[in-house]
């Protein structure tokens, strides 16, 4: 499937009013993990809008990334119920079993550690995304688990 | 430990997790009018359990008085305080009455749509949640209530809980809170009226109206009825989900929580207070007190408040919309601020200094993220000096 009928999949299943912007990009993210220029033009074109009003809605959300990114995002939790309870083994764990720093995407582009804002698992911390889905009450071990699961 | 005494407490309440005959409290609430609704809902005294406490039966009076041919039910299920938990619990376990309270406002206001803003984060549950709209959706139908719910997601941005920013995306902007009055009631989603209320808010309504009011008002005190579902974590044996009454002082909290060794606890998240040991007796957990959307974190000895604050305020530069100066510039600079004094390139009275700062940001913000920065600031740096200093 060429990358830009992404684009109007998302148009067809949401219309083109300006309500459906979000959920238009949300689709194509979820489809390609990020948001490329000529994605967020041709947005722009379906919806009537400027390249720069999609382009600024897009990037005033942490979540609809407008830089390529690896096909399974992983997103720690660094919220202080997590960070007491040790985040950063788990942060130092992940980068060394992917051979990266947190923020950076595995050459293969198949995974990008970043971390987050309160994910709302507090009381079973540390808690972490790959894409949608949560892995909470995280060990070292548990997390690089969760990681091979993912491979 | 106090576990035992834990079992008993949780026992006590159990109106928002408890099964319910959902359909038999729709009829009832659609045989009801309007104005006996929001007559029950004044008279249980009920207010919002999203943080600011509006009083919920006002809220749809407002909106059912509005003229207009198109009105929105919106529930905020946006959770983005740190520490809270709750709404993703009910939304789990207990999803059919937050719809039910959504079709009774709907009922009572004189809407025909609804839409769950439901943070990013909680994606996952979208497939179950879709499964019993559609079920709920036949039963509307069947009792002829012309209303239908659909989810909206948000994608990573604290500041979309604000009810004004929170319908800002939704028409597909930028998360960016709007000037208030009007208020969502009189000009909401698309400029029409609008009621938003928080996901516990909505399942209290459905349970007031099965009830009645006098059961809810003989829970907690005079400012602040009924009870709540709270969020524990941190430095607790008991992490979890609590429904508790409302106007219970911390120390009885933490009687219940805490591990024995309970420095402080962090009322209402990142933008509440945070109160220490000695204040735990005369602080009352309710709107005569302090409020909360229900996050409770708990930190032991052992832990530094600097650390605590630093977290806070990161979060805040990172989740500052940026549209007013105050508030972007006064996260950086608080951030700034303490890490400048911990290392000793600033001297500690530069606090001093800082806590002025604040004061132009809880006057001069245009939405409560940066009204509330001040909170955790002002808190950590009068009860815990030492420790941001040294
Ligand atoms: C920065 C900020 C974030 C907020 N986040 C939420 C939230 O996640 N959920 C919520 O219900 N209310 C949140 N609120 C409060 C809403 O603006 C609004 O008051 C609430 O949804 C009304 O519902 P209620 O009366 O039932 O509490 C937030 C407010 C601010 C200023
Ligand atoms: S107070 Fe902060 S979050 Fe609120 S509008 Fe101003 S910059 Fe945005």
């Amino acid at each position: 499937m060429s990358k830009s009928s992404f684009v109007a999949e998302a148009v067809k299943k949401y219309g083109q009013d300006r309500e459906s912007l979000m959920p238009i990009l949300q689709y194509v993210y979820e489809k390609k993990h990020y948001l490329s220029k000529e994605d967020m033009q041709e947005v722009a074109e379906a919806l009537d809008l400027s390249s720069a009003d999609v382009y600024g809605t897009a990037s005033f959300y942490s979540f609809l990334d407008t830089k390529e990114k690896g096909e399974k995002i992983i997103r720690v939790c660094k919220s202080i119920s997590c960070d007491l309870k040790n985040k950063e083994q788990i942060i130092s764990a992940i980068e060394s079993k992917l051979n990266i720093k947190n923020g950076q995407t595995t050459p293969d582009k198949k995974f990008t550690l970043l971390e987050t804002n309160c994910l709302g698992w507090c009381h079973k911390g540390p808690a972490m995304l790959i894409n949608d889905n949560v892995y909470t009450e995280l060990t070292p071990e548990k997390a690089v688990a969760a990681i091979e699961e993912n491979l | 430990m106090s576990t035992d005494k834990l079992q008993k407490f949780k026992k006590r309440i159990d109106l928002i997790f408890s099964d319910v005959n959902w359909k038999e409290i729709l009829d009832k609430a659609l045989k009801t009018s309007a104005d006996d609704i929001i007559k029950e809902l004044i008279a249980s005294c009920i207010r919002g359990r999203g943080g600011a406490g509006f009083p919920t039966g006002l809220k749809w009076k407002f909106a059912a008085q509005q003229k207009s041919d198109k009105k929105y039910v919106i529930c905020n299920a946006d959770e983005g305080e740190p520490g809270t938990f709750k709404d993703r619990e009910i939304l789990d376990k207990q999803a059919k009455k937050v719809f039910l309270g959504m079709a009774i406002c709907a009922h009572t206001v004189g809407s025909d749509e609804g839409y769950i803003y439901l943070r990013g984060e909680y994606k996952f549950l979208v497939p179950q949640l879709e499964k019993e709209l559609e079920e709920f959706h036949k039963e509307l139908k069947a009792k002829k209530l012309d209303f239908k719910i659909s989810i909206r997601l948000g994608s990573g941005a604290y500041v979309c809980g604000e009810e004004t920013a929170l319908i800002e995306s939704m028409e597909g902007r930028r998360g960016e809170p709007r000037n208030k009055p009007p208020f969502p009631v009189v000009s909401g989603y698309l400029g029409k009226p609008t009621v938003v209320n928080n996901v516990e808010t909505f399942v209290y309504t459905a349970m007031i109206l099965k009830d009645g009011s006098k059961q809810f008002c003989e829970l907690g005190t005079k400012d602040s009825r009924g009870s709540k579902v709270f969020s524990v974590s941190g430095d607790t044996p008991n992490p979890g989900i609590y429904e508790l009454e409302l106007g219970m002082t911390l120390d009885e909290f933490v009687e219940l929580f805490g591990d024995g060794d309970t420095k402080a606890v962090q009322v209402g998240g990142a933008s509440g207070f945070c109160v220490p040991r000695r204040k735990f007796k005369e602080t009352i957990i309710g709107f005569e007190g302090i409020p909360t959307g229900g996050s409770m974190m708990l930190f032991n000895s052992s832990r530094s408040m600097y650390n605590v604050l630093h977290n806070f305020l990161d979060f805040f530069c990172e989740e500052s919309c940026g549209q007013c100066t105050p508030c972007r510039v006064g996260c950086q600079q608080l951030l700034k601020g303490i890490v400048a004094v911990k290392a000793k390139e600033k001297p500690s009275k530069y606090l001093e200094d800082l806590k002025g700062m604040t004061e132009t940001m809880k006057s001069s913000s245009k939405c409560g993220l940066g009204q509330s920065v001040p909170n955790c600031f002002n808190s950590i740096i009068d009860n815990f000096k030492e420790e941001v200093i040294y």
